[in-house]
């Protein structure tokens, strides 16, 4: 199920917007995601089944927010946070070629 | 990555470079070279010197770690605190220790982020630089 929610490229730009940018409304989400808000909220649909996104109603609005704990039994944090300064070293790889002897 | 005790955990990450140990160390201890390659800072090679770095705050994070250099041997030994921008009980407190061996016609980098506790998972969420790693991986797993 996780898998499969996130497989979809429309999908995964959504959840990953939620992680980085916080609570959206849909209408929001849409002025972004270049398709309609009904695909847009079918795609928060089966991400909310999925448990990676939850909904809050307020007023006639519903704000999404990104559950990460969602993916928590996916991944090896630590093997997470590797990743992270592996990216860093390819930045650093970068920035070396560029500097001047 | 090693288990350095029952509580705490490590990880470590070696890259060989085939630029000399100097040039490397100016890139490591340099605030506008540092941006380049990991995130804005006032660090200042001096050992005791209180900095920070700073991403972009998201939800959850503010964005600042906050760090304190602990040992400076241009060019082959730097060491600082790595915390979260809380200093709270709860939060993060690990070191970072670089390690720059001259071999090969170049250098052997070695990354050390040690004291990692278990409760630190949440810290580690709050990293978002290492969700798109997560998220390509999450594709390839279902490719």
């Amino acid at each position: 199920m996780l898998f499969r929610s996130l497989a979809d490229p429309t999908r995964r730009a959504i959840f990953e917007r939620l992680c980085r940018e916080g609570e959206k409304t849909v209408g929001a989400l849409t002025a972004r995601a270049g398709v309609s808000q009904p695909v847009v909220s079918k795609h928060l649909g089966i991400l909310k089944q999925a448990g990676l996104v939850h909904g809050r109603h307020e007023g006639r609005q519903t704000h999404y927010s990104a559950q990460l704990s969602a993916l928590a039994p996916l991944i090896d944090w630590t093997s997470g946070m590797t990743g992270f300064w592996q990216s860093r070293f390819d930045d650093l790889e970068d920035l070396l070629k560029r500097m001047d002897q | 990555m090693t288990e350095t005790s029952a509580q705490t955990r490590s990880i470590i990450v070696e890259r060989q470079f085939p630029h000399p140990p100097e040039r490397i160390w100016r890139a490591l201890t340099t605030p506008h070279l540092i941006a380049e390659w990991l995130m804005k800072n006032d660090f200042e090679p001096v050992e005791g010197h209180r900095f920070a770095f700073r991403a972009t705050p998201i939800p959850g994070w503010s964005g600042v770690t906050n760090c304190v250099v602990l040992k400076v041997e241009a060019p082959r030994l730097l060491c600082y605190s790595w915390g979260d921008g809380t200093e709270s009980e709860s939060g993060l407190k690990t070191v970072v220790t670089w390690r720059l061996t001259a071999s090969g016609g170049g250098t052997l980098v070695r990354m050390e982020q040690s004291g990692f506790r278990p409760q630190d998972e949440a810290g580690y969420r709050g990293m978002s630089r290492g969700w798109p790693g997560i998220i390509e991986r999450l594709e390839a797993a279902t490719a």
